[in-house]
Order: structure tokens, then C-alpha cells, then sequence
């Protein structure tokens, strides 16, 4: 097999510490405690690496990214390196003065995530008081600062009746780009499917919502949308397909090709601790399993758009479908598809179950 | 702030490069890019000229007229590329009018 091209983006996930509690997580239910974490040297060491690897633009997140106290040194050698330099955060943590300083070190783009735009619904699903206000203080800050702003909007049961506001909100605070994500049902997501997925009509009446936001806004606000896989056609190209263009780096050093990886309990992931990124990037058995096409089953292997959407999602395909090469089954073209399907419809039929929040050991 | 209404450019406009837009060499891949919040847009030589030229202080009527001196192009078709360039990098947010 001849070398992969080099990646271009790395998602870190710089810590599973985090000050809210929400539901919908998609990290691990296994969360790392701080003294798992890589040090700064460490993580000083993977940017460096990464860097002459081919990567552009670096995801700075967690759990809560800016409880690593060594943020800014993280963040002056990405400039030091011209890597742009994305903050994914919940915001709640954040002083005017740190986001001040980020920003003079050469951060240039903060993403502050939104559970809902009512306060008590926030409060709710984060657990964590006065979240609404704070986070929409922090974008005001961001923009004084001259700092790119992303709303980054979870849709789930409990909030798809706002998508509309949210596009209103992120024009309102300045945003450059919002992400409409419905929710990924991987991890404490997965474990509280049952309270999460909304229905089918409220799916759709959302999915139109973005479809007009984007012609009003053009010009205005970038709209990028992250599909609801129950409800989808054809399944969402994870990744831009596995160990393609983009990679991911766990708290404790772990490489991942995404970062629900680990839910995929056949694989063995190498780490940073033990091999250079460039040697895990082109030979580690993990990210050559899935890369390309030469791995697929049919209906992928014989599918015009196998090059397209790449099979979907792997930890999808094995959590749902039982074998992590099988097509996800998200796609209508997958066996398992009505079944999938058959549950969304049950589940969100049904009224929502208590949430399991996500806390170290709360799933165990 | 970012735009609130959708820019439409014209000649007296005066591009700028947004602060959070980088522009970079990508030696790894031997290539310039444009760097933003989740985009990544590959820069040919015509772009790059372009886009080097949009300091906030120059009209569009004056870059055309800059660029068909480089180019050697009449400054009219030039301006109208121009113009349906910046058209669609501003409704991008990668460039201000």
C-alpha cells in the first residue's frame, strides 16, 4: 500500500474534564481523569509533529479545553507553526481577560456550543447555572476581540423547536458561522438515545428551517449542518472518509481515526507516549483498516457513491449493525436500515426516560 | 462585526481580508491556501494576486486597473472577473467589502 496523503486537520482532545454535564456528549463513557492527560511537552511535541505531517488547522477540545491552564503556550506555538487555531468550548469558564490573551497569542476562531436559547432548558441539559447568559457574553467578548465566532447548536428532543431562533441568535451576536449538529449518537449520547432523538416530522420541519436559512443568509452567515443520521438517505461521509484527511488525539495520547473510535472495541489504537504521529498516520493497523475503499462489502463495494460518502459511519456500522464493515446504517441502502429506523421512530415515540448526565463513572 | 445584510460589491468597493482569514504557503502539499473557521479553500496564482492585493485601502476599480497592467488584460474583463470573485469569496465571509 503506498503512503496515505497527509492529513490536514487534527481534532485534540485536550482533556475529559468538564464544568456541564450534558446528555448528549459524544465522548466515551469511560472519561479520562485529569492525571491521564498528556503534559504540555507532550502536547507541545504532537503540534510540532503535526504540523511538518501536513496539518493546517487544529480543533482545540475535551471535554472543557480551557480547563488545561497551558492553553495559551498551547496555542502560541500552533501561530508559531501558522496552524489556525480553533477554540471548542463551552464558554462558561472563560474570563474577558484569557480570551483577550488567546487571542493576542493567535487563536482565530472560537466555537461556543449552545444546549438551548431558554435559560432553565440550558440549565437542564448542562447542569451548570446561568450557562445561556455567560456563553453569550463570551461570543460578545470574542467579537470585540476581532475573533471568529461559531454557534455550534446540538438539536435534539428537547431543543428542535429553536432551530429557527438559533439562526436569529447567531446573526444577532455577530457569528461568522453556525453549525446546526443534530445530535451523533455516539457515547453518552448513545446511552441516552431514548430521551435525545426527536421524531421524524420534527426532523424534517428542522431540516427545512436550515434549507431557507441558507438562501436568506447568504453572504451572511456560513451554514454548515451536521445531518440526523436516523432519518437520513444516505449516510454523512464520517470524516471525509477514515484516515483520510483527518485524525483525532484523545487526552491520554491515544491516535484515533475519529473520536468515537474506541467504541469500536476490535481495533487496538497506537499512542503518541510510545510512536511518532507520522509513523501511527501512515502504518498503524487502525487507521489502514478502514482507509480507502478496498475494505467495504457490498451494498459499499459496488456503490457509485462509495467515493462520496465512504461508507458512512464506521462506529456507527458497528454499533448498530454489529461489524464496523458493514455499511452504516444510516444509508437506505443497508440491510439493517429499517430496523434503524423502526427504533427512531419507537424511541422518539415514547416519552423521554430520565437522562444518564455525563460524569466521570456515572455510566459505569 | 460581520456583515449583517448580504454585500454586493462594486467598483468603489474596498476588499479586505477578514483578521481570523489566513493565507499561507502549505510547503508539506507545495501549494498556497486560505485558512478559516472550518474552510479551506487551495489558491491558484490569479487568486493569490488577488487576494494579496485586498488591504481595505484600495477600490476594486484601482486593483483592475493594477492587474491588467500585470497582466497585460484589458482593465474592463478584468474587472469583471474581479468583481465575480469577490462576489463570491464576500458570500463565503472570507472577504469584506
Amino acid at each position: 500500500m503506498s503512503a496515505p496523503a497527509p492529513p490536514v486537520g487534527m481534532l485534540t482532545e485536550l482533556t475529559h474534564r468538564c464544568p456541564l454535564q450534558c446528555p448528549y456528549c459524544s465522548n466515551p463513557l469511560e472519561l479520562h481523569k485529569a492525571a491521564d492527560e498528556l503534559s504540555t511537552d507532550q502536547w507541545l511535541s504532537i503540534f510540532d509533529q503535526a504540523a511538518d505531517l501536513g496539518v493546517l488547522q487544529v480543533h482545540l477540545s475535551g471535554g472543557e479545553p480551557t480547563l488545561r491552564t497551558d492553553l495559551e503556550e498551547l496555542v502560541s506555538k500552533l501561530a508559531d507553526r501558522q496552524v489556525y487555531a480553533n477554540l471548542i468550548t463551552s464558554a462558561v469558564t472563560l474570563t474577558r481577560d484569557r480570551l483577550a490573551g488567546l487571542a493576542d497569542r493567535g487563536l482565530h476562531h472560537v466555537q461556543i456550543s449552545f444546549q438551548s436559547l431558554k435559560p432553565e432548558r440550558a440549565e437542564r441539559i448542562g447542569k451548570y447555572k446561568d450557562a445561556l447568559a455567560k456563553k453569550l457574553q463570551v461570543a460578545k467578548w470574542a467579537r470585540e476581540l476581532g475573533l471568529a465566532v461559531t454557534l455550534n447548536a446540538p438539536i435534539y428532543r428537547q431543543n428542535i423547536d429553536e432551530v429557527e431562533k438559533f439562526f436569529d441568535t447567531a446573526v444577532e451576536i455577530g457569528a461568522e458561522r453556525i453549525e446546526v449538529a443534530h445530535v451523533q449518537y455516539y457515547g453518552w449520547a448513545l446511552l441516552n438515545r431514548a430521551s435525545l432523538l426527536p421524531s421524524a416530522e420534527e426532523t424534517a420541519r428542522a431540516v427545512e428551517i436550515v434549507d431557507k436559512a441558507r438562501g436568506r443568509l447568504k453572504g451572511i452567515l456560513n451554514i454548515d449542518c451536521v445531518v440526523p443520521d436516523y432519518y437520513a438517505k444516505y449516510p454523512k461521509p464520517c470524516m471525509s472518509g477514515w484516515g483520510r484527511e483527518f485524525f483525532c488525539v484523545a487526552p491520554d495520547g491515544k491516535v484515533l481515526p475519529c473520536h468515537a473510535a474506541q467504541s469500536i472495541t476490535a481495533l487496538e489504537f497506537d499512542n503518541v507516549r510510545e510512536k511518532p504521529l507520522a509513523e501511527i498516520w501512515e502504518k498503524s493497523d487502525a487507521f489502514n483498516r478502514f482507509r480507502g475503499t478496498g475494505w467495504m462489502k457490498e451494498p459499499c463495494r459496488s456503490c457509485e457513491r462509495k467515493e462520496i460518502d465512504f461508507g458512512g459511519c464506521r462506529c456507527q456500522a458497528f454499533a448498530l449493525a454489529g461489524d464496523a464493515a458493514a455499511t452504516d446504517p444510516a444509508c437506505t441502502l443497508s440491510p439493517e436500515h429499517q430496523a434503524m429506523r423502526a427504533l427512531a421512530d419507537r424511541e422518539s415515540g415514547q416519552p423521554a426516560p430520565a437522562f444518564t448526565y455525563r460524569r466521570i463513572g456515572a455510566a459505569l | 462585526m460581520a456583515a449583517r445584510e448580504r454585500k454586493l460589491v462594486g467598483l468603489e468597493s474596498k476588499p479586505k481580508l477578514p483578521a481570523h482569514v489566513i493565507l499561507r504557503r502549505d510547503d508539506v502539499r507545495d501549494r498556497w491556501v486560505a485558512l478559516a473557521p472550518e474552510r479551506l479553500v487551495e489558491l491558484d496564482e490569479r487568486s493569490l494576486d488577488v487576494l494579496r492585493l485586498c488591504d481595505g485601502t484600495r477600490t476594486v476599480d484601482e486593483l483592475a486597473h493594477e492587474l491588467a497592467e500585470a497582466y497585460d488584460a484589458p482593465q474592463d474583463v478584468i474587472a469583471e472577473d474581479l468583481m465575480e470573485f469577490l462576489q463570491n469569496w464576500s458570500d463565503r465571509l472570507l472577504v469584506q467589502l
